[in-house]
Formats: structure tokens, C-alpha cells, sequence
């Protein structure tokens, strides 16, 4: 076959796979839609928005539910942004070539631990531990599941900020060393600034694991559907969505009420990926747009 | 070259699909090779799995297939008619009963073995006996430190199955309700462990925690309470002459479940499990075998 036809075969090939991609995420949307929508239709929003969650006697209040995959998403953050900021800085910018070629592939290792190998480390080891060094009730709290998704989610982050950081133009480095700064300053006034849209991904995609993580959080969270309140809520065990689903997808009968219910759940979780990923991408645009503008 | 390795690859992969007939489908066996799935509760999986590998030498040709999930899961699956036999550590419900009904056939009962529910709590625990009444109360909140049960000062942490589990609604209905109808629920703030594991394990090592989980699944570094059916009856511990006994007030039948009367393997399998060889697999496994 001659080349041209060649060319548009493989053209229209590679923009299906693209579209497909969007297709994909349209047909679970959809199928969460369809499977979740009778939820609202058949169970009174009272009942959905209240603070009870005991779906064998129809208590389908999924407050609780939310605020625990908000609480542990948010612990997890606070542990792993500043270990993996610093770990990608110290990897970009600090770090001797050949210490810099062994962190590198331990760190991807990390993001290759089974999550359920991790959940089995916490209920033996962490939550003990934990319970007994800060004197609280049980360890299977929210504190141990957001260390425990700080260390899942630290890898995705360590990664794509250290790209990001590597893609600061030398000649940034350069013009602020030549300017008098010393090294930390221009690490931290020139370098990490220039990588900001590139650090807020590698966040963000941090965050997006660490909601959707459930194997860990179904083992050492608790899953006590309790609504969080105050700091203190760390320090108590908690339920997730995730973890909610996880755990009682396999008794539903299909289509009964629960089933609908659980699927909100899921479709909840949905959204909250949904818009966690669209407002990275809209901070990175007005990024970019704002760069071209002072650019040209 | 590279149509001879891809020929060698062909024969290779046809070589390894070919295999010797197994020996007990040519004898002449008296009964048909079979499938039978059995689903479930995870309190019954082990027995269930003990059954299906002693089974295979009395009837190799029937193979069996064991999964857990819950009560919940294996009379789900009753209902969409995706399996034969379910395991359950609780009573099908009515609008179960129904469900399989309006699929065209009516669920049959089989008692197999019983169960004890034993109350655990941490070895150094100082508290030995607890009533069923005061149970209640530490489960649905009304207790939150163990000095309120002659205990030390500690608060207490409740560990308990998930709602899937038959094990979770039995103790729901005949402990935290006292075997009457009403509205009480655990408290909001009871742990629900996806598995008996963890529960063992968290209890295995924390002071402030009271968990239960059937019989079978105690082990010997967990401290077992003695329960009390009343404010005046005897303070009792599980085992299978109190559970045969009625003694002890946590004990449970355990079901099996079918579609419709059960036909041919299937049939010829529960009569196997209600025979003394298969009771004695029910006491080694530390649930107590029905009576003769």
C-alpha cells in the first residue's frame, strides 16, 4: 500500500485510541449513573444526607462516609507534600549523581508495594505502636491510614515533581547563582517557584491516589461510619467511601436499594476525582496561558 | 527461519494442551463428574473448605467449590441462582425467602453444625464475666470505660464484623437487642473489621478492646468471657457441651442453604455432611457437631 495511505490509516488509528480514552470514562460515567440515580428517586434526601450509616436497617446517611474520605485524603496530603516536595528537591537539585541514580528507582520500588501488604504492616505494626505512643483508644484510626496513604501517594509525588523540577531551564539556576543568590536560595525563591505547575500536578495526582486508595484504609482505618468533627477525628477511626463499597458490594442483591446506594457512593467519589483533576488542569492552563503572555 | 519458530511455537502450545485422562473418570464410577459451588458465610468457608477436600476421597469425581463473602453474599447469590449451595451463620430472612421465590423455587433449610459466639477481650483484661444484658450495653454505647463493668479505667473500643457478616446480625438481633424486636443499633463509633483476623489481631494486643467472633476462630492467646443469660443465671463459658447443652446463651445453627430440594451431588453431599465422618471435622475445627 503506498505511503500516503498508510499515513491515514494510522492517523485515524491513533485518534481513535485518543478518543477512546474519553469514550471509556463516559460509559463508567454513564453506567454509574444509571446503576446510582435510582438511589435518589427511591430513598428520601433526609435519609441520604443524614449522619447514620447502617444499611441493613436503611440508615443510608452518607455524610459520614464523605467526611472520612476527606479526612484521611487530607492527612494524607499533609504527610506526603512536604516529604515528597523535599524528596524531589533533594533528588533534583541537592542529591550527588550517584546517590541520585539509586533514589530514583528505590523511590518507583515504593510505588510498587502492594496496598494490601501495606494495610497488614499497619494493623501489626503502626497501629500498635501508635495507640501505645500516644495513648489513645486503638490505633485503627484515621491518624494510621493517612501516614499509611501519605507513603502510597508519596512515590506519584516524588516522581512528577522531580520531572518538573528537572525541566526548570538551567539558565534560571544560572542567572540567580550569577546574581549573588546562594544555592538554597535558589532552590527555593527561583527554582521550586519555575516548577509550581508541575508541583501542584504531581500534588494533585497524589491526592487522586490517596482518595481512591481502599484496601489500605478498610484495614486500618476502622470503618466506623463516624461523622468527623473537629482535629480531634484523627485520633478516632473513620469510614470511607472506598472502603464502604469495597466491603459491601458483595452482599447486595442487584438492584435492591443498597445496591442503588452504593453506587452513588460511587458516583460521589466519581465527581470528587472529577473536579480534584479539573481544577489541576485549570490552574496549569492559566499557567501556561500566563507564560506565554510575559513570553512573547 | 522465522515460519519454522512460529510453527515450533504452534506445536508447542498444542503439545501442552494434551493430557492423560485422569483415572477416576474411566473407571466405571457410580456417580458423574459434577460441579457444585457453595457460597457464603466466612464463618462456615473453613469448615466448608475441610468438607470439600475430605469429600474428594470419597467422591473424587465431584469437584467443589468454596468461597466466602458473607452470609449476605452467599444467599445473594442463592438468589441469582449463580450458585448451589449457600453457607450462612444466620436464618435466610423473609424477603430473602421471597426473592428466591419469585425466581421460580423455594429456598430448603439444612442445619449443619453450631457455633458459639465467644466474647473476646485482651488476656490481661481483669474482667472474666459479663452479662448478656451488660453486653448490650457496652456495644450500643450505653458503657464507654471498662470501670463501669468492674474493670480497670479504660475506655472501651468495640470491635465487631461487618454488616455483611451473619455473625454482625446475629449478634445484632440476640445480644445487642436481647433476642426482642427493637431499634437498637451499635454505636456509631464500633469498629467494623473486614475479617475475624483482624479483629483477633487488634484484640491480641489492645487492653481497651472487646471484640466477638464465632467459637472456631478463638485462638489460645485471647481471653474469653464468661457470659451470663441473666442477672441470675450462671456465668458460663463456650464449648460444645454448653452449646449442645443450651447452657451457653450465644449459640447459633449453622445453615445450608439450597434452591428447591436438592437433587443428585448435591444431595448425596448434605447427606455426607449430616454423617458422623463429617461431624467429627465440625469438632476438630472447633464448632460443635449436631447431636444424634
Amino acid at each position: 500500500m503506498d505511503k500516503s495511505l498508510r499515513e491515514r490509516i494510522v492517523t485515524r488509528l491513533v485518534k481513535a485510541s485518543g478518543y477512546s480514552a474519553i469514550l471509556f470514562v463516559a460509559l463508567i460515567f454513564y453506567f454509574l449513573l444509571r446503576s446510582g440515580l435510582p438511589a435518589v428517586f427511591e430513598v428520601p434526601p433526609e435519609t441520604i444526607l443524614s449522619t447514620r450509616w447502617y444499611p441493613i436497617e436503611d440508615y443510608f446517611g452518607i455524610v459520614p462516609l464523605i467526611g472520612g474520605s476527606l479526612v484521611v485524603t487530607a492527612g494524607a496530603s499533609l504527610v506526603a507534600f512536604p516529604l515528597g516536595l523535599g524528596s524531589a528537591v533533594y533528588i533534583a537539585e541537592i542529591a550527588p549523581g550517584w546517590v541520585r541514580e539509586v533514589l530514583k528507582p528505590l523511590v518507583e520500588l515504593l510505588a510498587g508495594l502492594p496496598s494490601v501488604m501495606l494495610g497488614f504492616l499497619g494493623i501489626i505494626v503502626l497501629s500498635p505502636w501508635l495507640r501505645t505512643a500516644l495513648d489513645i483508644p486503638t490505633g485503627l484510626s484515621a491518624l494510621t491510614a493517612s501516614l499509611l496513604l501519605g507513603f502510597i501517594a508519596l512515590p506519584t509525588i516524588v516522581s512528577v515533581a522531580e520531572d518538573a523540577l528537572d525541566a526548570v531551564p538551567k539558565s534560571y539556576r544560572d542567572a540567580a547563582l550569577a546574581m549573588g543568590a546562594t544555592e538554597w536560595q535558589t532552590i527555593w525563591r527561583v527554582t521550586v517557584p519555575a516548577a509550581r505547575s508541575g508541583i501542584f500536578t504531581a500534588v494533585m495526582l497524589g491526592i487522586g491516589r490517596a482518595i481512591g486508595e481502599t484496601m489500605t484504609v478498610m484495614m486500618v482505618a476502622g470503618n466506623a461510619p463516624v461523622v468527623p468533627r473537629g482535629l480531634s477525628v484523627f485520633l478516632s477511626p473513620v469510614r470511607t467511601m472506598t472502603a464502604t463499597i469495597a466491603a459491601e458490594m458483595g452482599e447486595v442483591a442487584n438492584g435492591s436499594t443498597h445496591y442503588h446506594v452504593l453506587f452513588l457512593i460511587g458516583i460521589a467519589l466519581f465527581l470528587i476525582s472529577l473536579v480534584v483533576n479539573v481544577a489541576a488542569s485549570a490552574v496549569i492552563f492559566r499557567q501556561v496561558r500566563r507564560q506565554e503572555r510575559i513570553l512573547s | 527461519m522465522r515460519k519454522i519458530l512460529l510453527l515450533l511455537a504452534v506445536l508447542t502450545f498444542a503439545a501442552a494442551g494434551c493430557r492423560a485422562e485422569p483415572a477416576g473418570e474411566t473407571t466405571a464410577g457410580d456417580g458423574d463428574a459434577a460441579y457444585i459451588e457453595n457460597k457464603g458465610s466466612d464463618t462456615i468457608v473453613n469448615l466448608a473448605l475441610a468438607w470439600a477436600e475430605a469429600y474428594r476421597e470419597v467422591r473424587p469425581e465431584v469437584r467443589i467449590s468454596v468461597t466466602g463473602g458473607g452470609s449476605g453474599t452467599g444467599i445473594a447469590a442463592l438468589v441469582n441462582g449463580t450458585v448451589d449451595l449457600a453457607n450462612a451463620s444466620r436464618e435466610i430472612k423473609p424477603e430473602e425467602i421471597a426473592a428466591v421465590e419469585a425466581n421460580g423455587s423455594t429456598p430448603v433449610e439444612f442445619v449443619i453444625a453450631r457455633d458459639a459466639i465467644a466474647v473476646i477481650v485482651h488476656p490481661d483484661n481483669p474482667v472474666n464475666e459479663l452479662t448478656l444484658q451488660q453486653i448490650s450495653e457496652i456495644y450500643s454505647g450505653a458503657f464507654t470505660n471498662w470501670s463501669q463493668v468492674g474493670g480497670e479505667d479504660r475506655p472501651i473500643v468495640r470491635l465487631s464484623r461487618e454488616t455483611n457478616s451473619g455473625t454482625h446480625v446475629y449478634f445484632l438481633e440476640e445480644v445487642l437487642r436481647l433476642g426482642v424486636e427493637s431499634d437498637l443499633l451499635f454505636s456509631r463509633d464500633t469498629l467494623l473489621l473486614p475479617s475475624s483476623e483482624v479483629i483477633s489481631a487488634e484484640v491480641r494486643h489492645n487492653p481497651n478492646a472487646i471484640g466477638y467472633d464465632g467459637l472456631g476462630y478463638v485462638t489460645e492467646d485471647l481471653k474469653v468471657i464468661a457470659v451470663a443469660e441473666g442477672p441470675d443465671s450462671p456465668f458460663v463459658l463456650p464449648s460444645a457441651e454448653t452449646v449442645n447443652s443450651g447452657a451457653y446463651p450465644i449459640a447459633r445453627d449453622l445453615y445450608m442453604y439450597t434452591a428447591g430440594e436438592p437433587v443428585a451431588a448435591v444431595r448425596e453431599y448434605l447427606e455426607w455432611i449430616l454423617s458422623p465422618a463429617a461431624q467429627a471435622i465440625v469438632a476438630e475445627l472447633g464448632f460443635v457437631p449436631i447431636g444424634p
